[in-house]
């Protein structure tokens, strides 16, 4: 089909989940407060905790905010606009209410406006990436966006997988894990951070591409912004509107934490050592 | 039967009368309007969360550099002028975004937890600005605080001397009006940003006569920081708040035009104090933030360290103390959004500013001083990070008011309502 040599929309799909950083440090959105010495080197943990009824975690009472690696991909498309290689850029989240939030953090620090997918209660318990790559897909068809920049997995469900299955359903190309992109006419360079080391590829547009941690460092929303954000429109869309049907194909059959670690035990020498591996059957 | 209880009904109501009249003199509050106790707007949860963490991925980290070598932080200066975090009251026809003072005062608060030092830096930037946004023209209004937003620049608020503090009225720098022009002589003191300031609000006396009031013998000035004759000395080491520059600064002959005099000659005292009402409550911010800093470190410190088999926070003497500590936090936190609530909402907040300011001060002091025995031995040194909290925490109960003045102002007002 015929498109424009000139990239229209930056559509960025911005994930809002749960600070859910299973007793890890999560250094983008929790408050981190380190000192110098090695003695109090603070950080604040979420501490997660699996639901009674074993079927997810807690979210109640959790602070929600964007996922780190979207905040990159929002970063990056500003990047575009401001560079004059896009000419506008269109933030939106799937989820309830509080998303609007994100949409609009998004907005302060530079979108040009919002589109906030409302999916709640039940539906957004179960919503996964291929739900999400359902209704990206018919949105970026329907607003004729022709580029995608998502952040490369979220910290919460770490599945790594929206991008890719966006990309399939509209059958364009994709550039996932970009340490570096960049617009030459219409077509995207994109270096990727492989295992083995950095890959660079070019890809025609209109293309999908997901955000690594090194592709860039997001601004802060200046004050002035963030009071400009409130008179951006968010657009208010249902999955049913775009013809995709969010019911889930997939069935969480239970959540666990993770088992508690075991004292280890010292051993004098290494015939013990042996001895005790054999008993446990591991040699 | 029925009668009875009637007339014992007519006892009560008459009972209840006379009550509520004996009560009645005792409801001296004139304003029983409470603050209608509802959540942050979104844009104000917006502007927290930006202050917040712009304070403690930036402002926390290199603190104690700048507490060390005294250095003034004007690398965060620029990057909180960038963001919007700074000349908040600045009026939006000259650039600014006319923020309210309670949405500057969250926003000051989160900036104080990160250095109280960085923070009174940006603060006295709303203090020397304040007389031009209360009583300046058009005219000197958007050229004072027009270039403000347009370049990262500072001013200063320069009323104390060497020989008069809380006696504002004792001030001896003299103004004396020739031709077209003020000439002014003296000496000020303890003058924050005294060495970086693009310009000054000065009040000098313009009527040294001992039978002239003291509502009539001060003007208020603007005076460029590049006119001739202004002399700023050194950087004064003090014992907290050390990357702030405080200096004493000398006027010999200097000229300022008369188009530079606030409203007019005279008004000057009024003007000065006027500005209080409304910077308290964002000093009172500031010292909060440095309370929530102690609690917070002292908090964690006691979650970590162990003594006698469990953690410190769990020993009832520990959890006490934070106990108390979140307390006054809290009330001082309450404090200063009343009274920052009530001068946005136009009415007069004297009386509320004192109290936020004085519970404020000596808060900051017990939660600085009580976070560094939590931290026992290690709190004493300066590898950890509340030693600086009790350092930087003492001028709290001295400037923009000791607290022995807001003593003083808060009896006047309190005796003040009783007597109506």
């Amino acid at each position: 089909m015929h498109r424009s040599s000139e990239v229209k929309h930056v559509a960025s799909y911005l994930n809002t989940r749960g600070c859910e950083c299973f007793g890890q440090p999560c250094e983008s959105h929790c408050p981190v407060l380190t000192d110098r010495t090695i003695h109090v080197q603070l950080k604040t943990f979420i501490k997660i905790r699996v639901k009674p009824d074993r079927t997810g975690v807690v979210t109640d009472g959790v602070k929600h905010s964007m996922n780190p690696f979207c905040e990159i991909a929002v970063e990056e498309a500003i990047k575009l606009k401001e560079k004059k290689l896009v000419k506008e850029v269109v933030a939106v989240s799937c989820g309830p209410q509080q998303v609007q939030e994100t949409i609009r953090t998004a907005l302060a620090m530079g979108a040009d406006r919002g589109i906030h997918v409302e999916v709640s209660g039940k539906d957004y318990e179960t919503l996964g990436p291929l739900q999400v790559s359902k209704i990206f897909a018919a949105l970026a068809k329907k607003e004729q966006a022709d580029l995608i920049i998502l952040g490369k997995q979220a910290i919460d469900d770490d599945c790594n997988q929206t991008g890719q299955i966006t990309a399939a359903l509209l059958d364009w190309p994709q550039g996932t894990f970009a340490s570096e992109m960049t617009l030459e006419a219409d077509k995207l360079k994109v270096v990727r951070e492989v295992d083995g080391g950095l890959e660079t590829i070019k890809i025609n547009l209109p293309a999908v591409v997901t955000a690594d941690l090194r592709l860039n460092t997001p601004r802060y929303a200046t004050l002035p912004n963030i009071m400009k954000a409130k008179k951006k429109k968010i657009a208010n869309v249902k999955p049913a509107d775009l013809g995709v049907d969010v019911c889930s194909r997939l069935e969480v059959l239970k959540v666990d934490e993770p088992p508690q670690r075991q004292a280890g035990v010292k051993v004098e020498t290494v015939d013990d050592l042996v001895g005790k591996l054999k008993e446990a059957g591991r040699v | 039967m029925a009668a009875d209880s009637a007339s014992a009904l007519v006892c009560i109501i008459i009972l209840c009368s006379l009550c509520f009249q004996k009560t009645k003199a005792l409801l001296i509050h004139p304003n029983t309007l409470f603050l209608n106790l509802t959540e942050l707007t979104d844009q104000q949860k917006e502007f927290q969360e930006l202050a917040r963490k712009f304070s403690r991925e930036e402002i926390v980290p290199a603190a104690p550099s700048y507490d060390k070598s005294g250095e003034y932080p004007f690398p965060l200066i620029k990057r909180a002028w960038e963001l919007g975090l700074i000349n908040g009251h600045i009026p939006e026809d000259c650039g600014g975004m006319g923020l309210g003072i309670f949405d500057s005062c969250l926003i000051t608060e989160e900036l104080a937890f990160g250095c109280t030092g960085v923070q009174t830096a940006i603060e006295a930037n709303s203090l020397g600005q304040m007389p031009v946004i209360i009583a300046g023209n058009d005219a000197q209004k958007k050229k004072y605080l027009g270039r403000m937003a347009e370049e990262p620049l500072m001013c200063a608020y320069c009323v104390t001397e060497p020989g008069a503090g809380s006696d504002v009225a004792g001030i001896k720098t003299r103004a004396v009006k020739k031709g077209d022009e003020y000439v002014i002589n003296g000496q000020k003191m303890w003058i924050t940003n005294g060495g970086k300031a693009n310009w000054y609000f000065l009040l000098a006396c313009t009527d040294p006569d001992p039978k002239c009031p003291t509502s009539r013998a001060f003007t208020g000035f603007i005076v460029e920081a590049d006119t001739p004759g202004v002399q700023p000395g050194r950087k004064e080491l003090n014992m907290g708040q050390r990357c702030s520059d405080t200096r004493g600064i000398t006027f010999e002959d200097v000229r300022i035009p008369k188009e530079n005099v606030l409203i007019g000659e005279g008004t000057g005292f009024k003007i000065a104090m006027g500005a209080f009402d409304k910077t308290r409550p964002p000093v009172a911010a500031g010292a909060t933030g440095l309370a929530q800093r102690a609690l917070e470190e002292a908090t964690k410190y006691a979650l970590e360290r162990k003594t006698f088999g469990k953690f410190i926070a769990e020993h009832q003497a520990v959890s006490f103390l934070l106990a108390e500590m979140a307390m006054k936090v809290e009330l001082a936190r309450m404090a200063y959004q009343r009274a920052a609530w009530e001068v946005d909402q136009g009415r007069r907040n004297t009386y509320y500013a004192s109290i936020a300011k004085a519970f404020a001060g000596d808060i900051a002091n017990q939660c600085a001083t009580d976070a560094v025995q939590i931290f026992g031995g290690n709190g004493f040194n300066s590898e950890y990070p509340v030693e600086k909290l009790m350092r930087d925490a003492k001028i709290y109960q001295i400037y923009e008011g000791t607290a022995q003045i807001q003593r003083l102002i808060i009896s006047r007002e309190h005796l003040g309502k009783f007597k109506q």
